[in-house]
């Protein structure tokens, strides 16, 4: 996760607001966001017109992606907006192999047949100029064309639909039962995201997408003058690829228990008064004592630890070495994976990517190199299986096909392998989270992502969260703070011994995935079940100064 | 039109653009840049990119009402047609207590961090100097992968009090990891420039294969506390925490490592060693910045932390008045004053302590106390007796940079560093701090 854009936009942090790097682009009226983009068949057209190009001047394959990016950012604290962004990007991407390698150009706003063409001849120029440094010809899996297909998000309500003003009252009001619940401050956001993108190949694919992503969030501080500490306690919804829909409050979709956790239907009245609450009872919080215990964590905590300790681990261009410089490398090396028996977690720990999950924010109907998406095992029954790859690393791992999971953030960057939505799958024997903590005798249990740090091969990480309640015996005795627990990524998973079954399962996510230079960001979904991992490190993290 | 407008281009530019307006106020600001860069690795090039950006924007107020549009399309239409939306959404919006109106014309030093050779750099420029990079990993059999990014570029900008201000600047940044063919060595260096005169890819490679070679064979040492020895790169990533939060107003508000007990600030207190000073300066010959902030106000050399003690906080102007005091601005540069010690001198006298080279994924845990984590990469080594001994497997740590720069032991002189984190050019010293607090071991190399 890109934490510094984060920070900025959310006003969290202390600099002034700023605009994460994703959304560049022009600032438009809310209006503008609902205006049509490129009719279908002036898209087509104009991709044809990048094809023939390219071909024309050599390549023996090419891909253009004409992309329209659209953004609303509302951002409040207590009873005042802060700022109000609408932004919109269109260009056109063209991506080739010539002389057997990549090139790539890009430009902003081009709607006329010259511009495209000249960008397009652009990417073979600097693909002939590359191919002299080249090693090894880039081999592509082979990709059956579509033809003219579409693609669009199952929303059921167009956030950019729906009043900017209806949006800033939400926002408001829901700040308002923060302070009326004993919040110092808040700070809350809407962030919406609606990615129109047209894909055309050399393969014979015309593939038209609507994709739609939201995330409302907010964080409560409360503060204790005496004692000059202060606590935050942040927002328990999870950045969904849903609409406004997201937002209605649907009893169905709520998970009580000790705190309400949300499915595909998000309370963020109800739940900013429990956090106003809870950033109370912090402050007077027990501290951790450090040593060994049984974590019990909750979905809305997990996707995070699932993402950095599983999903980055198995993308294939870090395990070779591509991403060395910056993102890092990895510990499941290629051999570990064709051992066929290297057991990355214990027997009830599954692991599966997949990019066509309904309401996550990594399905799509294609990737962006044309690839139906599809869902595929990772771990399956603790053993490693499988990475995730695309089309010119398919055959490192023999496989035939893609897995459909290559992603550019912007018309103008290059497409690479990107995380796929990668999740633990529920259990099999039906089990509640009352049941897994009544076999619990000393045991923390985890609700909402905190600090998160992993090394550059996935080994060793620290997670901290939310909200952390202590469980003695089988019971939930009082809420505790100062949390955070160390482990290894194989032993932690091997120390998985239970996971609930579907009935909790909830999707978390990370709306800024950072990877690559030039970063690029990327939103992905983790889903899980409660689970239990037994005898893990916990570290004290109080300080003075 | 031309991307990047020198100084009376801009004007003339602004000029044209402002006489749109028909608010009450009208701030605009301006900027065009250009970037390439060159990304390697398994010894390949990987990719190359080029982008040309230029941004307009408009801030028009009546009365506290304030609205703010952009464009990137240069033409008198587009002006135009900005100016018009800025203007039309301020008048649809909620009066802003926090507007303090546009300033009138301010003095400024001049500055300068452009350097032409930045600016006239070429593709083949750029080939050249990682082709330089590339034969001595391939010569030595190692695998390198390396990203080199320049861009030049400009901003300005002019508001209905005639308030004009102009500043164009250069960088460059290269970083590069080499490691070992069977993944046990791997050594990180990292460059940032204004004047790329100043890079040598060739030498700078050399030190990222000396670390590489340098760190195979690491042993494992307990976890603890133990003595370390800060390369600037190393250090810049716990310190620029403190950058980041020396805001007035969160520290007022009594959420912030500033704030303490009965809603006061440590402002006047001494919360590290005497002998940190922390400054920015847009003057500095090494780190040149631009001496204006994006609101016009002038920036000056401030000491944010001298000889240990808080001296300023960043007040917005905001903040300022509602505090009676006089506003300054976030910084466009930080400086961490040094001592004399080479890092040579540092080894040699330490009996037992660690050389940490790059540290990594550092998050805040605690921000009531800035406790960040995070964990060596890249080159970790034991000292003993004043002798490099042995490389040792990386660490993670749980530590404060408030803390640590309590425990100050030498001070050396600050160089130009590069972010790993932020991607932020400061000049830092190596540093070297007792009682590091190191709480687990890492198997990655």
């Amino acid at each position: 996760m890109n934490r510094r854009d984060f920070i900025q936009i959310a006003g969290l942090g202390t600099g002034a607001l700023m605009l994460p790097g994703f959304a560049s682009g022009r600032t438009v009226s809310a209006e503008a966001l609902m205006e049509p983009g490129l009719d279908v068949a002036v898209k087509k057209r104009l991709a044809d017109t990048a094809l023939n190009a390219a071909k024309s001047k050599g390549a023996t394959y090419a891909d253009v992606r004409i992309g329209r990016y659209l953004n609303q950012f509302v951002i409040t604290r207590e009873d005042k907006v802060q700022n109000i962004v609408n932004t919109e990007s269109y260009g056109v991407g063209i991506r080739v192999i010539a002389n057997g390698c990549w090139g790539f150009a890009a430009v902003a706003d081009a709607k006329s047949d010259a511009q495209i063409a000249k960008a397009a001849e652009d990417a073979v120029a600097i693909a002939k100029a590359n191919s002299k440094l080249m090693k090894q010809p880039v081999e592509l899996a082979p990709q059956k064309g579509f033809g003219e297909v579409s693609w669009k998000a199952p929303i059921k309500k167009n956030a950019f639909e729906v009043p900017v003003k209806e949006k800033v009252d939400l926002l408001l009001e829901a700040n308002s039962a923060a302070m009326k619940n004993g919040a110092n401050y808040v700070n809350s956001v809407l962030f919406m995201v609606n990615e129109q993108k047209y894909f055309a190949s050399t393969d014979g694919s015309y593939i038209d997408q609507d994709i739609h992503r939201m995330w409302p969030n907010f964080t409560v501080t409360a503060i204790d003058p005496a004692s000059g500490k202060f606590q935050t306690r942040n927002s328990l919804s999870a950045p969904m690829g849903m609409g406004y829909d997201y937002l209605q409050v649907n009893p169905k979709d709520k998970v009580t228990g000790i705190t309400t956790r949300y499915n595909m239907g998000y309370d963020i009245l109800e739940d900013i008064t429990s956090a106003a609450q809870q950033a109370k009872l912090k402050l007077n919080a027990k501290t951790v004592e450090a040593g060994k215990y049984d974590l019990v964590l909750d979905p809305s905590h997990l996707w995070l630890t699932i993402h950095e300790s599983v999903g980055h681990p198995l993308e294939l261009d870090r395990v070779l070495g591509y991403e060395a410089n910056f993102a890092g490398t990895s510990f499941a090396t290629l051999d570990k994976w064709e051992s066929r028996s290297f057991k990355y977690g214990s027997d009830q720990v599954n692991l599966i990517a997949d990019k066509t999950q309904v309401g996550s924010l990594g399905a799509v109907g294609w990737d962006d190199e044309g690839v139906n998406t599809k869902k595929w095992d990772l771990v399956k029954d603790g053993v490693l299986v499988n990475y995730q790859a695309i089309r010119d690393q398919a055959k490192i791992i023999g496989e035939k096909e893609s897995h459909g999971c290559c992603y550019a953030d912007s018309w103008s960057s290059v497409q690479f392998q990107r995380m796929a939505n990668v999740s633990l799958a529920s259990g099999k024997t039906p089990l509640s989270v009352e049941d897994m903590i009544k076999d619990v005798k000393k045991g923390i249990y985890i609700i909402g992502d905190g600090s998160f740090s992993i090394d550059q091969q996935r080994y060793n990480f620290q997670f901290g969260g939310q909200l952390f309640y202590e469980i003695k015996e089988g019971k939930i005795v009082g809420m505790l703070k100062d949390v955070a627990y160390q482990s290894n990524t194989q032993e932690f998973w091997n120390s998985c011994v239970k996971v609930c079954d579907d009935r909790d399962y909830r999707l978390g996510g990370s709306f800024f995935d950072g990877k690559g230079q030039p970063s690029q960001s990327s939103a992905v979904s983790h889903g899980s079940s409660t689970a239990r991992f037994n005898g893990v490190n916990v570290i004290n993290t109080a300080r003075k100064i | 039109m031309a991307v990047i407008l020198t100084e009376e281009e801009a004007k003339s530019l602004l000029q044209k653009v402002l006489k749109y307006s028909k608010a009450d106020e009208c701030e605009i600001n301006i900027s065009g840049e250009k970037k390439g860069n060159l990304r390697y690795a398994r010894n390949e090039v990987s990719t190359s990119g080029a982008q040309i950006t230029q941004n307009l924007v408009v801030q028009s107020a009546f009365g506290k009402k304030v609205g703010v549009a952009t464009t990137n399309e240069f033409s008198e239409e587009a002006f135009e047609k900005v100016v018009r939306q800025s203007e039309e959404l301020a008048k649809l919006a909620p009066e802003n207590p926090e507007y303090m109106g546009v300033l009138s014309p301010q003095q400024y030093k001049k500055t300068s961090g452009f350097f032409d050779a930045t600016a006239n750099i070429t593709p083949d420029f750029r080939a050249d100097a990682v082709a330089k990079s590339l034969e001595l990993s391939r010569a030595q059999n190692l695998a390198a992968a390396g990203f080199m990014e320049d861009r030049h570029g400009y901003s300005a900008m002019l508001n209905s009090k005639q308030l004009f201000a102009y500043y164009p600047s250069t960088n460059i940044n290269f970083s590069l990891t080499v490691r070992t063919p069977d993944g046990t060595g791997s050594g990180y260096v990292a460059r940032g420039y204004s004047d790329v005169t100043k890079l040598d890819t060739a030498s700078a490679t050399k030190i990222a294969i000396q670390k590489s070679t340098g760190s195979v064979g690491a042993k494992a040492l307990e976890p603890g506390k133990y003595t370390v020895i800060l390369e600037p790169t190393a250090a810049a990533v716990l310190l620029e925490n403190i950058f980041f939060n020396i805001d007035a107003r969160s520290a007022d508000e009594g959420r912030s490592f500033l704030s303490k007990q009965g809603g006061k600030t440590k402002l006047g207190e001494k919360i590290v060693d005497e002998r940190i000073t922390i400054y920015s300066d847009p003057n500095n010959p090494d780190l040149p910045a631009a001496p204006w902030a994006n609101d016009g106000q002038p920036m000056e050399r401030i000491n944010w932390i001298e000889k240990g003690i808080v001296k300023n906080m960043a007040y917005s102007r905001f903040w300022a008045q509602k505090k009676g005091v006089k506003p300054i601005p976030f910084p466009n540069n930080m400086i961490v004053a040094g001592g004399s010690a080479t890092l040579e001198e540092m080894i040699a006298s330490t009996k037992k302590g660690i050389l940490v080279t790059k540290l990594w994924y550092i998050r805040e845990v605690d921000p009531q106390t800035l406790l960040l984590t995070g964990l060596t990469r890249d080159g970790t080594f034991f000292i003993e007796n004043g002798k490099i001994k042995h490389p040792v497997k990386n660490f993670r740590f749980n530590e404060s940079p408030v803390i640590m720069l309590n425990n100050l032991e030498t001070l050396g002189k600050p160089e130009r560093v590069v972010s790993t984190e932020s991607d932020e050019n400061y000049m830092i010293p190596p540093m070297k701090i007792r009682e590091f607090t190191f709480s687990s071991l890492s198997d990655a190399v």
